[in-house]
């Protein structure tokens, strides 16, 4: 076989040599190209599969882990949440606009394919700084936008980093939560031999072709040549599809729904066949309705036109199902068969074309066993070398305007967040809520993962993603339910970027199994890294040692997180409430300056270790929170994130447009100053709580041996600590706003 | 007092509507298909928000001849309440029923945000519960939402106080800082010459309850239950 025709459909000969063991037989091209869809990381995850299995996936509330379009938990009151987090990087980075866009649109449909009706949308974006990087900036946002706003689900959280790392490899992950009857959950499996295969939605064309190769190789300049690749939405047409979908998920005429994502229609037949023993398909492709002329069932089968479903159908009852697409004017047509030759036959009329096993299409991939090599480790931090903090005022201003903690409003307002009524903790502050109507139940969900400390310290940065994931969702009184994960990493075949992703996966594990949260979905975004001065290749080429040019983005792994409260009315929002509340730190302070916004900023280091975690004490922290939510003690809770202690005061204060007066902070050494004011130490919210309250939440904290210290009195129109600082509220939106235009 | 919801395919704001008219006003509810030739003794018809068929050509420029559009302009015409919100409020410009359009936002920006309207028409169906010059918190989503007119047309509605909703700072002031998206006048909403048909681009289904952040919206879904029925429709 010619290397270059392998390399075209990112095979490499030694996979090529398992295919001919299997079959026995050359494949022809297109089962090549079949072949080389599924087999590629994006769809096969054979590099991370064997490290992946070590996340916890399982706990008292899961109907639906790993495995399926999307995860799925109880939430009570016989409502299940479905949600998932995928990644669209490599589309966003040759076409920002239509990249996020489709990414959006392919995270909503693994809900729908479960059955759910979509509520919300986050997403988590890694830029280059602006404005250097303002097209990928422009363009993602706009296109998330584009595509949220027109299909009519709101966008309510995520977040957005800045950091040099992500100029060539921006990160587009995208999460979507949905809600079904647990009864009503539906799993994307091809039963019953016989049955029809239906294909819904948009006509195919040639869009997107080997998406998912491409997905899967790293970026170089002939990569913009890729465009073709990358899939352009339709946002109304998904949204036909939307309430078709849900029309058809209360009739049994229905078996499983499955979205068609990478890989088209070879991967969805292929999964729905996959999931059932010995379960085969037949596919003609000359029923499939196209856009273009002239295309070949090579390029039917492996197209990424956007906005399709495939159906499984009761025999018989095609007509039933047809009648619900028409009446939402989308045109389905029924392609193939569930056979039980557990073979995927493809046909072009009379003619076949391919017939491949489906065990070899969707676990054939040899699994990648990769080496892991511990690099240097980054280099160490002298805290003691720091100039002493100069300006408590200036550099808290300094702080609130830069990229990473500056007000992300300009962006959450071209986001419709509000569509469906739901959202009852809007975007802004931590986790994100939105209401179940017809319950009390809030569901609270965000998505987390600070690089920098990644970068630092995988195994530690993983933990910190998990534990920031569940501040932010106690810290709106709901308790953490349930993960989803995105690993975004870049090349694994270098040593350096495979123990990272080892280290990564292992630090999640521990932190989700103490927490107690299973990891139900999730997806593997590798080689996000790019050569500005090399040709063609792929993951298979030689692994390359760290070089100049080189831009690999840091360890990624975004958690997305979902939580929930039983009564919303006992929701917290992260603003001040009250003129007389007092304002308390809750958790302990250290010498966290690794790794800080603070230390980047403010002395151009990214350096050290990031914050010490201890799990228990976290755990022992939620709790206190939790406990005085339930019993209404707080008016307010804000976890303390990047930026510390003093970033996170001003965010309550400028959420609730309510000043606080403190009095001067004198940190007992060795506690530092700025250390005090802008370390990141773990486990720290900051909490506002009228004064009658504050003898039942000392006598909480006491229980479960947490610190709580008074920081001061809400009041006023300034935040001041006595003879450090003084500034107008209007000073640090000014500072903050940056972004807004 | 029955109010019928329309929904084109590309609605989103209809079972939002839905939903404050059956759970919080608690009054009869119907959906009307965008295929629909009748409108099943609808009392008051909400055209509500959402982007009808895609909308990729302008706001509302195919929702104006489908089916159900035909049946609302003689409902409208015998005097029967119409109510646009957003979308509904660009379809209704469309198809005449109003005059003017809505054009792109000024920031060439999509804008979710919260806005404050000064109410100039409190004599109407649709505002009779709001006090004059009342100041509302209504919340806007859209990215086509500058009203414009051309200068005869816009004195013409300023002259028969056709214009029922202004963007204002907190306190009723109509200042250009308050203006999300470049209204000419700050217009927020207007009424035709009749009084029946209203089109407004903030949302007051999403501010009719109080843990969405604010229960304005609702005077407006309450004066219309109340006052629905004693508009005449022949």
């Amino acid at each position: 076989m010619d290397e270059r025709r392998l390399r075209e459909v990112a095979l490499t000969p030694d996979e090529y040599k398992v295919i001919l063991e299997r079959l026995r037989r050359a494949p022809n091209e297109v089962e090549l190209g079949m072949l080389g869809v599924l087999w590629s990381e994006h769809c096969s995850y054979k590099s991370s599969k064997p490290l992946l299995r070590r996340l916890p996936s399982s706990g008292p509330g899961v109907l639906q882990g790993p495995g399926e379009n999307a995860g799925a938990v109880t939430i009570g009151e016989g409502w299940a949440a479905v949600f998932k987090i995928e990644s669209h990087n490599h589309p966003s980075a040759i076409e920002p606009y239509q990249g996020a866009a489709t990414g959006v649109g392919g995270i909503i449909r693994d809900v729908i394919a479960m059955g759910a009706r979509p509520i919300a949308l986050l997403d988590s974006l890694r830029f280059g700084p602006l404005p250097e990087s303002s097209r990928h900036f422009e363009g993602v946002v706009a296109g998330i936008g584009g595509y949220g706003n027109c299909i009519g689900i709101p966008t309510v959280g995520g977040e957005i980093y800045f950091d040099e790392c992500y100029t060539n490899n921006p990160l587009v992950n995208a999460m979507c939560v949905g809600l079904v009857r647990t009864d009503e959950l539906m799993r994307a499996r091809a039963e019953g031999t016989g049955n029809s295969l239906m294909l819904v939605g948009a006509d195919t064309g040639r869009d997107g072709i080997h998406g998912a190769s491409f997905a899967s190789l790293e970026l170089d300049e002939n990569s913009s040549e890729r465009r073709p690749a990358v899939q352009v939405g339709n946002p109304f047409l998904e949204k036909c599809l939307l309430e078709a979908c849900m029309d058809l998920s209360h009739t049994d005429a229905v078996v499983a729904i499955q979205d068609l994502g990478a890989a088209g229609l070879t991967s969805a037949v292929a999964e729905c066949a996959g999931r059932v023993e010995g379960a085969g398909a037949v596919i003609d492709v000359a029923q499939v309705q196209r856009r273009e002329r002239g295309m070949t069932p090579y390029e039917v089968m492996l197209s990424e036109s956007q906005e399709r479903m495939l159906v499984v159908v009761q025999r018989g009852r095609e007509r039933e199902v047809e009648s619900i697409f028409n009446a939402w004017d989308l045109t389905s047509a029924v392609i193939g068969q569930v056979t039980d030759d557990g073979l995927l036959t493809v046909v072009d009329g009379s003619e076949q074309v391919a017939r491949l096993p489906v065990t070899l299409l969707t676990d054939g991939a040899p699994v990648r066993r990769l080496v892991g090599i511990a690099p240097d480790p980054p280099f160490g931090l002298d805290i003691d070398a720091l100039p002493p903090l100069a300006d408590a005022g200036a550099t808290l201003l300094r702080l609130l305007a830069s990229p990473n903690l500056s007000s992300r409003r300009g962006v959450f307002r071209r986001y419709d967040h509000m569509v469906g009524d739901a959202t009852i903790v809007p975007p802004g502050g931590d986790a994100a809520m939105l209401r179940v109507k017809g319950t009390t139940l809030g569901l609270a969900m965000t998505t987390d993962c600070n690089p920098r400390y990644c970068h630092l310290d995988p195994h530690l940065g993983a933990q910190l993603a998990v534990a920031e994931a569940a501040r932010n969702i106690v810290a709106t009184g709901a308790r953490p339910l349930a993960v989803t994960d995105c690993l975004n990493f870049a090349n694994p075949d270098r040593p350096e970027v495979y123990w990272e992703l080892e280290e990564t996966i292992a630090g999640l594990a521990y932190a989700c199994r103490t927490l107690e949260l299973p990891v139900v979905s999730g997806n593997v975004s590798l080689y996000n890294e790019s050569f500005p001065t090399r040709g063609e290749g792929g993951p298979a080429q030689d692994a390359r040692p760290v070089g100049a040019g080189q831009s690999a983005i840091y360890p990624t792994p975004v958690v997305g997180m979902i939580g929930l409260i039983d009564d919303y009315s006992k929701r917290l929002g992260a603003g001040l409430r009250a003129e007389g509340d007092f304002v308390l730190l809750i958790g302990s302070t250290h010498n966290d300056l690794g790794g800080t916004e603070y230390l980047k900023v403010e002395h151009g280091h990214i350096a050290g270790r990031p914050p010490a975690l201890d799990l228990t004490r976290e755990q022992a922290v939620n709790r206190v929170v939790l406990a005085a939510a339930q019993n209404g003690y707080l008016h307010s809770a804000h976890d303390c994130a990047e930026g510390g202690m003093l970033i996170a005061l001003a965010e309550c204060c400028l959420l609730g447009g309510i000043g606080v007066r403190c009095p001067a902070v004198r940190p007992e050494a060795p506690l530092r100053l700025d250390a005090a004011f802008f370390g990141e130490s773990q486990s720290r919210f900051i909490v506002s709580v009228a004064s009658r309250a504050m003898p039942e939440l000392q006598s909480l904290a006491r229980r479960h041996n947490v610190e709580l210290s008074l920081l001061g009195l809400a009041g006023g129109d300034t935040l001041e600590f006595e003879g450090q600082l003084k500034l107008t509220l209007s000073e640090l939106r000014e500072a903050w706003e940056v972004l807004v235009p | 007092m029955k109010f019928g919801v329309v929904v084109f395919p590309g609605t989103w704001s209809d079972r939002d509507c839905g939903w404050v008219v059956d759970q919080v006003v608690g009054a009869e509810l119907t959906y009307l298909w965008h295929k629909d030739t009748d409108l099943k003794g609808c009392d008051c018809v909400i055209l509500p928000g959402g982007f009808a068929y895609g909308d990729y050509l302008r706001t509302g420029a195919i929702a104006r001849f489908a089916p159900v559009m035909e049946k609302i302009g003689e409902f409208a015409d015998r005097g029967g309440l119409v109510w646009g919100i957003c979308n509904g409020f660009q379809v209704l410009c469309e198809a005449g029923l109003l005059p003017g359009a809505l054009i792109r936002n000024a920031s060439l920006e999509f804008r979710c945000e919260w806005t404050n309207l000064v109410v100039e028409r409190t004599d109407l169906p649709f505002t009779s519960r709001c006090a004059e010059r009342e100041v509302l918190r209504v919340p806007i989503a859209h990215g086509e939402g500058s009203y414009f007119a051309d200068p005869a047309t816009l004195s013409r509605l300023e002259q028969r106080g056709q214009v029922v909703f202004r963007y204002c700072d907190p306190k009723g002031h109509v200042v250009p800082g308050a203006n999300p998206n470049g209204s000419l006048h700050n217009i927020a909403g207007i009424v035709n010459a009749r009084g029946n048909v209203l089109g407004m681009m903030p949302h007051p289904e999403r501010c009719s309850e109080a843990e969405l952040g604010g229960t304005d919206g609702l005077k407006l879904f309450r004066s219309v239950a109340e006052n629905a029925l004693k508009v005449l429709v022949s």
